[in-house]
């Protein structure tokens, strides 16, 4: 046995649950005054988001997303930086995209695609370069650029969907359909090729993607030098300095990795489903990153979680919303924001008294 | 007859498998000062965070005045009439005294009534006390001394009967910690209560009434401070007699490996902090540098450690010339094998947050030795500090434990064992022992001397007279940036050193530059 203060299992697993929990009691709250029944709701919720194939679908399709931008948002953090631009970066991860796939269409797939997913995960870097530069060497607060740069990846994206990309004779601000071999396979397609029949659903290649960034990332933090340098930078800059580590470069570096992950959000959306760029297409995926960032602590497992769990949120919450008219869009909203609270921002609240029960039980004490 | 200030019966404390106090008894009479000694992990601060509520006891009951009290958070401590000064002032830069004092006892909305009280008793307590402290001044202007005094004020304010101090000396210099003492034995005779922790025996033995000495979590004796000697204390501590002078043969120095010729540093605000430092440490030498915190050792370690940008000035590592803080960042220079022992771990040595094994590759992460390529290897990370932790003694000897859960003095081990076992050719050492037990501090001088007479090149510097005449072969002394002196330790004594550390220069003014 060695002294570490509470198990891993305590703080990451039955913590984050009670969050959930309370989380959902507070939900059901609201939906009770609204006159509805909660159980049945939630009912509702999990059986449209995982009870049968096309549900789940949609409820991994999501997940997707959110494990990019999570993930974005925890390297970010792990250098000590809040980088709030994930939005952003994901609407020029798009346009990267799109530019690859609409500039070499004659290219085969098998060089095609790949530089498809490059040019998202290049061009979502490129997007937070400058707030990088300028939070390294100039001491701009990267909250601050991150956010203007989020109004300016939107605009930029308007104006060059309704001006130079948009598809002639089209009347919506997209462009014109990326060739095939531009495209992520669904999986219902994959699932064909062994012989397996899926129901259509719009999940795709990228959610393997987004699994595999996710260990990525875990080695990145835990298992490499650059991550060392990452955590000691956003643990103790003095010490970085003293030990040789220029916490400007690695921050500039923490936040390339960060903007590039964000950037590859868009591979699930434009190369996955749409095939074409289109406006607005991240629909706050960006944000959520920031939730589920901090409600999975930074840490890639937890943060595969945290996006299935909003995942869920969001499938089970359109069911809902359909199944029950008194439940509009905005309840679910509601419902995701008491998910932010209670596992995002206040994540500790029942941390403290949880390690004391485990102590009184356990009897062996903990600190904190 | 008066029950005593303090009785801790039975208290028992366990953080997972480390046992830091076992059924500790601790009595302390009113009105006395009161010394707790210990090795480093012994559980001093451990008992002292208990008595102060700022950790529950597993076991055991503490009494108060003769009466039982359950000390559950700093509140029920300070109600009960106990104040602690940590080491770390816990003070805010930007206010001035009295708001600091206020802080928790703001009396209402409108903050005039809580400081125009705050202030009477300010005035009150530091005449009562012979303290003198400017309650209008900012604290971020103020010396250590007077902030440590803000503090004790801090608590006096609040009512304090007891005062804690967690190893008060540490950071002060040698009049201040004289004040200091005065001012203790001062409180103690107006009927407060004081208990002190501390590594240094001279100081219990020139300020304390008793001495309580831990060892392994376990008290084993309290004993008359007049009846008993630094030898016997120290041997109470550590369970073995601890050769409290150091033992080192003459010097035998070789070439030159560091040569520092005009160095100028300026801090951010364009002062000159380095003020034309030439100095030299040739093979198998200690240098040591002596003199009162802040007057410009750290900026001359940081320079030459490539952490800070000299102004003007040139230096050299086995004649090469350096472009400190340019090129030669403290990456290249550690490569070129300088290593550095920072004066404050906690600010630099170490990343608190980090395992202990992690805290113990701080500078050398790009070393083949922790994996292959981009990648570290677990396993290697964490035998290699176990080896270091082997190597110092390290308690406990766990490298996967955070670094913040050490000891303070557990934790300069780990920060030595790092710089010293990579065979550096120039170390630079700041404050070796601050905060090391009595036991470690010869273990760390032995380990010092070892080097030193392995041929390597040695540059310390200590605010600890006593250290750096104990160690050193050369002593140069710093006083306002300048170096206005340099003596053979043998040739020297206290009141000599005590004049150039005040900037004093006994030789012939140098013709003016
Ligand atoms: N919060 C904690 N969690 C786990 N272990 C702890 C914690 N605090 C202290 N310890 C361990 O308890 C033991 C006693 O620590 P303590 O800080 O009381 O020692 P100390 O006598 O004050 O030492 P020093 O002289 O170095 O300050 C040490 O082994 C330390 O590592
Ligand atoms: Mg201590």
């Amino acid at each position: 046995m060695s002294a570490r203060p509470a198990p891993l299992w305590l703080t990451a697993g039955v913590v984050p649950l009670v969050n959930v929990a309370v989380a959902f009691l507070a939900a059901g709250l609201v939906i009770a005054l609204i006159g509805e029944n909660p159980l049945e709701a939630l009912q509702i919720m999990l059986r449209g988001a995982l009870g049968s194939q096309y549900g789940l679908g949609y409820t991994l399709y999501y997940t997707t997303s959110f494990i990019f931008t999570g993930l974005a948002v925890a390297v970010a953090f792990h250098a000590g930086h809040f980088n709030i631009g994930g939005e952003g970066q994901a609407l020029m991860g798009g346009l990267g995209a799109a530019l690859v796939a609409l500039s070499l269409p004659f290219l085969p797939w098998p060089i095609l695609l790949p530089l498809c997913v490059l040019g998202a995960a290049l061009a979502g870097a490129a997007w937070v370069l400058i707030p990088a530069y300028l939070q390294a060497y100039r001491g701009s607060h990267i909250v601050i650029t991150t956010i203007m740069f989020n109004f300016l990846a939107a605009t930029l994206l308007v104006y060059l969907l309704v001006g130079p990309m948009k598809m002639a004779g089209s009347m919506a601000p997209e462009t014109a359909k990326f060739v095939p071999g531009a495209t992520l396979p669904l999986m219902n397609q994959m699932a064909a090729w062994f012989g397996l029949t899926l129901t259509r659903t719009p999940l795709n290649l990228s959610f393997v993607f987004a699994i595999l960034a996710a260990i990525t990332v875990w080695v990145l933090i835990w298992r490499t030098r650059l991550g060392y340098a990452i955590r000691t930078v956003g643990a103790n800059p003095d010490a970085a300095v003293y030990a040789g580590i220029s916490p400007a470069r690695i921050t500039v570096i923490a936040l390339l990795i960060s903007g590039g992950l964000a950037g590859l959000m868009a591979t699930n959306e434009i190369l996955g489903v749409q095939g074409r760029l289109i406006n607005e297409f991240t629909a706050g995926a960006g944000f959520v990153g920031i939730a589920v960032a901090l409600m999975g602590r930074g840490h890639p497992f937890g943060i595969v979680l945290a996006a299935l769990l909003f995942g869920v949120l969001y499938q089970g919450g359109a069911e809902l919303a359909f199944d029950k008219p008194k439940i509009t869009r905005e309840m679910i909203i509601v419902i995701q924001g008491f998910v932010i609270l209670f596992a995002g921002a206040l994540e500790m609240m029942f941390a403290d008294r949880i390690a004391a029960l485990y102590q009184r039980f356990a009897g062996q004490p903990v600190s904190a | 007859m008066i029950p005593p200030a303090i009785q801790m019966t039975g208290i028992d404390k366990r953080f997972g498998a480390v046992h830091a106090n076992r059924a500790v008894d601790l009595t302390v009479t009113k009105g006395t000062v009161h010394g707790l000694i210990g090795e480093n992990g012994a559980g001093k601060s451990t008992l002292m965070s208990i008595l102060y509520g700022f950790y529950a006891a597993d076991a055991g009951s503490i009494a108060i005045n003769g009466k039982p009290s359950l000390i559950r958070t700093s509140a029920d401590a300070i109600h009960s009439g106990i104040g602690m000064v940590h080491q770390h002032f816990m003070l805010v830069e930007t206010f001035t005294v009295v708001e600091n004092v206020m802080l928790g006892a703001e009396g209402g909305m409108f903050t005039a009534r809580g400081a125009a009280a705050v202030r009477s008793k300010l005035l009150e307590l530091s005449q009562a006390y012979g303290m003198d402290v400017d309650p209008d001044a900012v604290v971020s202007d103020l010396a250590v001394g007077e902030l440590q005094r803000v503090e004790i004020l801090k608590a006096l304010v609040k009512g304090a009967d007891i005062l804690i101090l967690d190893e008060p000396t540490a950071v002060l210099t040698p009049t201040e910690v004289d004040n200091l003492f005065v001012l203790l034995r001062r409180l103690a005779s107006e009927g407060k209560t004081v208990i002190i922790v501390t590594h240094k025996l001279k100081e219990i033995m020139a300020v304390t009434d008793r001495v309580s000495v831990m060892r392994r979590g376990e008290m084993v004796g309290t004993v008359e401070t007049a009846g008993t000697s630094p030898a016997d204390l120290a041997e109470l501590m550590v369970g073995r007699r601890v050769v409290l002078t150091v033992e080192k043969g003459p010097a035998r120095p070789g070439e030159v490996v560091l040569a520092v010729e005009d160095l100028c540093v300026r801090d951010a605000r364009g002062t000159l902090r380095l003020d034309h430092v030439s100095l030299s440490v040739k093979a198998g030498e200690i240098v040591g540098i002596a003199g009162v915190s802040g007057n410009g050792q750290s900026e001359l370690l940081e320079a030459i450690a490539g952490i800070r940008k000299p102004s003007s000035g040139r230096v050299s590592l086995k004649g090469e010339a350096l472009d400190c803080g340019g090129t030669d960042d403290p990456r290249t220079l550690r490569a070129k094998g300088l290593r550095h022992v920072p004066e404050d771990r906690h600010r630099m040595g170490l990343v608190k947050p980090f395992a202990a094994a992690e805290s113990a590759m701080l500078g050398c992460s790009d070393e083949e030795r922790f994996g292959k390529g981009l990648f570290l290897d677990r396993d290697l990370v964490m035998a290699d500090c176990a080896a270091k932790m082997a190597a110092f003694d390290v308690r406990p000897a766990d490298p996967g434990l955070r670094t913040a859960l050490f000891s303070g003095g557990n934790q300069q081990k780990i920060v030595l064992a790092r710089e010293i076992e990579r065979d550096p050719q120039l170390l630079l050492i700041g404050q070796p022992t601050r905060g090391v037990d009595i036991g470690a501090i010869e273990f760390i001088h032995k380990r010092i001397i070892a080097l030193r007479d392995a041929g390597k090149a040695i540059l310390l510097v200590s605010t600890e007279l006593d250290e750096v005449l104990a160690l050193s072969d050369r002593v140069l002394v710093m006083c306002g940036g300048k170096i206005t002196g340099e003596r053979l330790p043998d040739q020297t004594n206290e009141q000599d050193m005590g004049l150039l550390m005040a900037g004093v220069t006994s030789e012939q003014p140098k013709e003016a530059a």
